[in-house]
């Protein structure tokens, strides 16, 4: 990508001048922030499309390739865009020897979506996720910030129709 | 407040805020289990009872961390009373405030009922979940308030830097350390002192001290509740370290998916920071130590700690060979010493209490405590700190309760993706490190998967074998592709496409993966299958055979004929009439499930 011409024009031109904010702020060497400077791109766009990724590469002085490869590498990261709500669903052991599988069958069945890609209506991107420690109360999904302990597959139906109601309310 | 020397830190000891200054004091969990069902709320709500009662100067409300009682949450505890109230909801929060802390009347209905037991019991310390534990990692969790300092300092927090920087020497530090027996608590074992030792010996001024928080075995969540629960007892043996060792540069990696930790930590270094207790001179002498955290990104890898120095150096977690080892050649290229979250959680306390006490508990190689997480299917899931030594039957049964239906319990997977099964014919093995590893398991982060009948062992190992993996950073061969080829070869014998010599090859694929590999990921990843294969091999050998069953049946002695099957099997496979056993088609079943979740008397046998 280094050849690249860099077209910024997608990108929101006030959310970047906070994320040049960010990275000025740093102090010592800024190429070994590289993953903390992901972490606020990511927070402030929800995703790094590979015009960001490069934009990053430049302010930092690195390759397009070095970024690209530690975005991949990492499955934090999105590439792709994302919905509204990012259910997750947890398959650390815990969960899955207490039937975490049927829930995310449940949760893609009702987005209608497949793994890691957004629905149609972009709402919801459902992921599955490591373990995420809260193995006292699996099967564990969540939904943005929120934990759901204790899921049945039929538990999820609710879920998502919550979320899928207070979308239209605030609309 | 600021602490200049150490006459400081014990002035402000006397002034802050007692549990003793409070007539009594409403501990509210607020770990990660617990905040999902809204114990948050149960704070706030109690918080304005008693402002709208007046009752705020006789009573406190401390949002704690974790008290382990996960699978019970959430949890309200009483003090001094020491009753435990479990499952609370918003709705008995009134009854609680009106009934015990007006009337001092125990609300029974929300105590915990031991399994077996009609009565219940009223005092926290009496129930069978605490009597075995011994808590020193976990001292101040479900404690105190871990975004207040004082109720650390209050509790001798900080002091154990105190007395290191006053009485000891670098060298006296780590001879204590080392003398205590204390090993890694992170899945190694490692001497601690020893590896502060080797670090300390290399030269150079620029030293640095990592504290491992990627704690990414699935079920373990001791270290997420150490640092929730009690953060400054790992910033404190953070310094401890450094001073050992000569470092000024303190760094935590930590994964992002504990967004309560990490924020509670950087409340923490906030709080230090502005009591001079992390920065320059601390307590007046010449040392001067910082505290800085960085973000993992989801990686498994990065636990490997050469994976995790390059991770936090900006770059893609992949694990270099040792030696060099990170003691001499660690972050940025300078000695470097890396230890667990609930190794340092120990390191305060053996300063204060004595080598001589640390080493006097536990086995005769593993000395101290060591953190269980217990999960599956367990009746008290949760976080158990035990001495060495104790064995999995004490842990699960005493401690834990047993299978939550009174089933018996098939198997123990311990250690993670790492570890291996523990088979009930052990379970009256005392635990220590190398008793695991004569067992073809190991201790790992301390994470204890519970298994009964129904879970289906070649199932479990393919399942940590499609983690690892995937987890796998690609960099060494052997578990860049054989991990790949030995999950393949469980898909196929899962789908019924296995032949009875793919049993030989994923054996012999696997020990030559654990030979081979580059790092720990790749040299344990096979230990899942190895040790299922050595105690179940009979489960391999149907699916090899393809004798495994792979319907649901239904036995007719048990079954009552209610219709509840036959209505809810979405292929109607289920045929019978009212009031007489069913039978099941086993030629159209898709094995769903659906039937065994909707039978009430437990007819339906599992595949």
């Amino acid at each position: 990508m280094r050849n690249r011409i860099l077209d910024t024009s997608t990108l929101d031109k006030e959310l970047l001048k906070q994320l040049d904010a960010f990275i000025d702020s740093l102090e010592g060497d800024k190429q070994e922030h590289l993953i903390h400077v992901l972490h606020k791109a990511q927070d402030l766009f929800s995703y790094l499309p590979q015009n960001l990724q490069l934009y990053i590469a430049r302010k930092l002085d690195l390759s397009g390739a070095r970024v690209n490869g530690v975005v991949t590498f990492y499955s934090y990261f999105n590439e792709k865009p994302v919905g509204k709500y990012i259910i997750s669903v947890c398959m650390g052991t815990a969960c899955f020897v207490k039937g975490a599988d049927k829930v995310l069958e449940r949760v893609l069945e009702l987005t209608g979506t497949s793994k890691n890609e957004m629905s149609s209506d972009g709402l919801f991107t459902v992921k599955d996720v490591r373990c995420i420690g809260a193995c006292g109360l699996a099967p564990v999904m969540t939904v943005n910030d929120k934990v759901y302990g204790k899921v049945k597959p039929k538990d999820v139906d609710d879920i998502i129709r919550h979320y899928r109601s207070i979308q239209y309310e605030s609309k | 407040m600021r602490v200049n020397n150490y006459n400081d830190l014990k002035e402000w000891k006397k002034v802050c805020p007692r549990k003793a200054d409070y007539k009594i004091n409403v501990l509210v969990c607020n770990g990660t289990s617990c905040l999902s069902s809204d114990s948050e709320m149960l704070a706030k709500i109690l918080e304005k009872e008693m402002l709208n009662r007046d009752l705020n100067g006789e009573i406190r409300i401390v949002k704690t961390g974790c008290f382990g009682f996960c699978g019970q949450g959430p949890i309200i505890k009483i003090e001094p009373d020491d009753v435990t109230y479990v499952q609370v909801k918003v709705e008995d929060i009134a009854e609680i405030v009106e009934s015990h802390l007006v009337n001092r009347i125990v609300v029974s209905r929300l105590l915990y009922k031991e399994p077996n037991q009609t009565n219940v019991v009223e005092q926290s310390s009496g129930m069978n979940f605490y009597k075995k534990q011994m808590r020193i990692a976990l001292r101040n969790c479900g404690e105190i308030d871990p975004e207040n300092i004082e109720d650390y300092i209050v509790n001798n927090g900080y002091f154990a830097l105190a007395k290191v920087l006053q009485e000891y020497t670098p060298d006296e530090v780590i001879k204590i350390v080392k003398e205590s027996g204390l090993r890694g608590r992170g899945g190694g074992g490692f001497n601690t002192g020893l590896k502060w030792e080797l670090t300390r010996k290399v030269p150079g001024r620029e030293k640095y001290i990592v504290c491992n928080a990627d704690e990414g075995d699935p079920g373990a969540f001791m270290d997420r509740s150490i640092l929730e629960g009690d953060p400054h007892s790992v910033l404190e043996a953070m310094m401890i370290a450094g001073y050992a060792i000569g470092a000024s540069q303190g760094l935590i990696y930590i994964r992002a998916e504990y967004g309560v930790a990490t924020n509670r930590l950087y409340r923490a270094i906030k709080d230090a920071k502005e009591a001079g207790l992390i920065g320059k001179n601390i307590f007046g002498t010449d040392f001067s130590f910082d505290i800085n955290i960085k973000l993992g990104a989801g990686a498994f890898v990065c636990g490997e700690e050469t994976a995790l120095i390059r991770s936090m150096e900006g770059f893609r977690g992949e694990p270099n060979k040792k030696p060099p080892f990170p003691s001499v050649q660690g972050f940025r290229g300078k000695p470097t010493s890396v230890n667990n979250v609930e190794t340092f959680a120990n390191v305060p306390a053996i300063i204060l209490n004595g080598s001589k006490w640390f080493s006097s508990i536990g086995t005769e190689k593993s000395k101290g405590t060591k953190v269980f997480a217990l999960a599956g299917q367990i009746r008290n899931n949760g976080l158990v700190e035990v001495p060495m030594g104790t064995t999995f039957r004490e842990i699960i049964y005493d401690i834990g309760g047993g299978h939550p239906q009174g089933k018996e319990i098939k198997a123990i997977q311990i250690g993670g993706p790492s570890g291996g099964v523990i088979t009930k014919d052990f379970f009256d093995t005392k635990i220590d490190y190398e008793s695991l590893l004569g067992m073809g398991a190991m201790m790992g982060s301390g994470g204890m998967i519970i298994m009964d009948e129904d879970n289906d062992m070649v199932k479990i190992a393919k399942f940590y074998l499609e983690f690892t993996q995937d987890e796998s950073c690609g960099k060494c061969t052997p578990c860049r592709i054989g991990t790949k080829r030995m999950y393949e070869i469980l898909e196929n014998l899962v789908n019924m496409k296995g032949k009875p010599e793919d049993l030989d090859r994923l054996r012999i694929l696997g020990e030559n993966i654990k030979n081979t590999s580059l790092c720990g990921l790749g040299q344990t990843a096979p230990n899942p299958v190895l040790s299922t294969m050595k105690y179940f091999m009979e489960e391999y050998e149907a699916y090899a055979y393809r004798t495994k069953r792979t319907t649901y049946s239904i036995d007719p002695k048990l079954c009552i004929g209610c219709t509840k099957c036959a209505r809810n099997c979405p292929v109607s496979c289920i045929e019978g009439k009212v009031k007489e056993p069913h039978y099941i088609d086993e030629t159209k079943c898709i094995a769903c499930g659906a039937c065994y979740e909707a039978c009430p008397v437990h007819a339906i046998i599992k595949p």
